[in-house]
């Protein structure tokens, strides 16, 4: 079964069979405007929860991106390096950044659900 | 951000039709203001190929008058004022002691006047400043009644004349009276992205109707902040506070040219036997430009190293340049590496990227003369 999560910091995580895509969401990539660089770990380094996974580089500033959980980077979306711009056009699907085998995934307790998520941004508007 | 901070910022007379037509409002320099409207990118493109309408009414304008304003604001500036002609337009910097800048600024003969339009974020400073140093002699009068947009870009001339004609004829840093439409303005040829194009300064009251005007036309698109950014790093213009402050003089910066011939040899100008020493015997370091080989833009503060690791200098403005289509940079190098050419590292999250120094501006700069 498939479990979509976000974190506060404007993450998503979606998680199959133990091992985690993850994305910025459709607010962040808003926030950031044209994305025009992203840094992607190395397959095979362990991040932990709240860490620094990525950085995106917008055309005025680069920003984190955050391991929304723990555990081993598995696989990163090379396609990203290319072209960055997908980030802005398909968040949620084609500009995901990296897949992530969970070493606790009772840490996806403590993210938020698409609701509560979507209660932050409203808070944020 | 907090709701009493964001109460506290002023807002601009396009303020409801930034809104409107759906921009991002950030805070800048105590204004709330576009950053973007529908992309930084898309926006610069669109500056560079058709024309894009800016509002600046964040900076200050403000009149000059007395005696002979023109002498007397030649004790604050090294550029030549006395020999401005009526209606003529001139880039000038208010120095200090020392020879740093303490703002850049406009300046616009227009009879016995000077009009004068200076930063957003030392707007309030350079007023008193003049103030008090021109006391007895002239009076300097804000206008905050008045709005300022940049109509930018290499048909911004096209939708321009439309409206009003004569703007055709309006030659590079010439400025003039016009009606846009029955709006009465005062319109010169000229802004700060390296492209042809007018800046438009009119009464608030006027500010909403004259751009929605401007924005009917079939080539104008609204642009913020960002996209002004971009354009001005790639036109290799200063940004006050980054590029350009009190610690760095005009001959470091590259802006010797706005010196009059006069006043290198006058001086009177505060300051001055710093900058002509430097003008005769040269300088430490000096602005350049940077092109990256990469794409990872190099941002403000990042340090810039020779091929062994030495630091030589440091980045002062760095973005991704939309149409030079890699990221750029403006910083300041010991002299000796500001060649054109000479290979530098640019230091970012601990990786050093190669790139090299190149000469500005980066973009061709377009004006019609």
């Amino acid at each position: 079964m498939t479990t979509v999560k976000y974190t506060s910091e404007h993450e998503w995580i979606r998680v199959e069979d133990g091992v985690g895509t993850v994305g910025i969401t459709e607010y962040a990539q808003e926030q950031l405007g044209d994305v025009v660089f992203v840094e992607l770990p190395e397959v095979g380094k362990v991040v932990e929860k709240g860490g620094e996974a990525a950085v995106v580089d917008s055309v005025k500033a680069a920003s984190e991106v955050y391991a929304p959980v723990s555990g081993e980077v598995s696989e990163v979306n090379a396609a990203l390096v290319e072209d960055p711009a997908k980030v802005n056009a398909d968040p949620l699907g084609e500009g995901w950044f990296f897949r992530i085998k969970l070493s606790d995934p009772g840490e996806l307790d403590d993210l938020m659900d698409s609701v509560a998520y979507q209660e932050l941004v409203e808070s944020l508007a | 951000m907090n709701e009493t901070l964001k109460n506290d910022l002023n807002k601009t007379p396009l303020h409801a039709l930034h809104v409107e037509r759906g921009a991002k409002m950030v805070p800048f320099a105590g204004w709330e203001m576009p950053l973007q409207f529908e992309g930084i990118i898309a926006e610069h493109l669109h500056a560079r190929s058709q024309a894009v309408l800016f509002d600046v009414s964040h900076m200050g304008q403000a009149v000059l008058y007395g005696d002979n304003p023109a002498e007397s604001l030649e004790t604050l500036v090294p550029g030549e004022i006395q020999k401005l002609a009526n209606d003529h337009q001139r880039y000038t910097v208010l120095t200090n002691a020392e020879g740093g800048i303490l703002d850049d600024l406009m300046v616009t003969r227009r009879g016995d006047r000077l009009f004068m339009v200076v930063n957003a974020a030392c707007r309030e400073a350079d007023f008193e400043y003049i103030r008090t140093r021109l006391e007895g002699q002239c009076t300097l009068e804000p206008q905050p009644d008045r709005a300022l947009l940049a109509l930018q870009g290499p048909t911004a001339v096209n939708a321009l004349a439309r409206l009003a004609p004569a703007a055709r004829y309006l030659m590079f840093m010439h400025s003039q009276p016009l009606s846009i439409g029955n709006i009465p303005s005062v319109v010169s040829r000229s802004g700060y992205t390296g492209e042809d194009g007018f800046e438009i300064s009119v009464e608030a009251t006027d500010a909403e109707a004259l751009a929605r005007l401007l924005l009917s036309e079939p080539e104008v698109r609204p642009g913020g902040l960002g996209a002004r950014d971009t354009l001005r790093l790639e036109a290799g213009f200063c940004l006050y506070g980054n590029d350009i402050d009190e610690t760095t003089t005009p001959v470091e910066a590259g802006l010797a040219w706005t010196i009059g011939k006069r006043r290198r040899t006058e001086g009177g100008f505060p300051g001055a036997e710093i900058i002509q020493r430097q003008l005769a015997e040269g300088v430490q370091r000096r602005r350049v430009g940077i092109i990256l080989d990469g794409r990872i833009p190099a941002r403000a503060h990042a340090a810039v190293e020779d091929q062994d690791g030495a630091v030589v200098g440091e980045v002062t403005s760095g973005a991704y340049g939309p149409s030079v289509d890699s990221p750029v940079a403006l910083a300041y190098v010991k002299t000796e590496y500001g060649e054109p050419k000479t290979p530098v590292n640019v230091v970012v999250r601990d990786q050093r990227l190669p790139g090299r120094v190149t000469a500005l501006p980066f973009v061709e700069h377009k004006y019609v003369h």
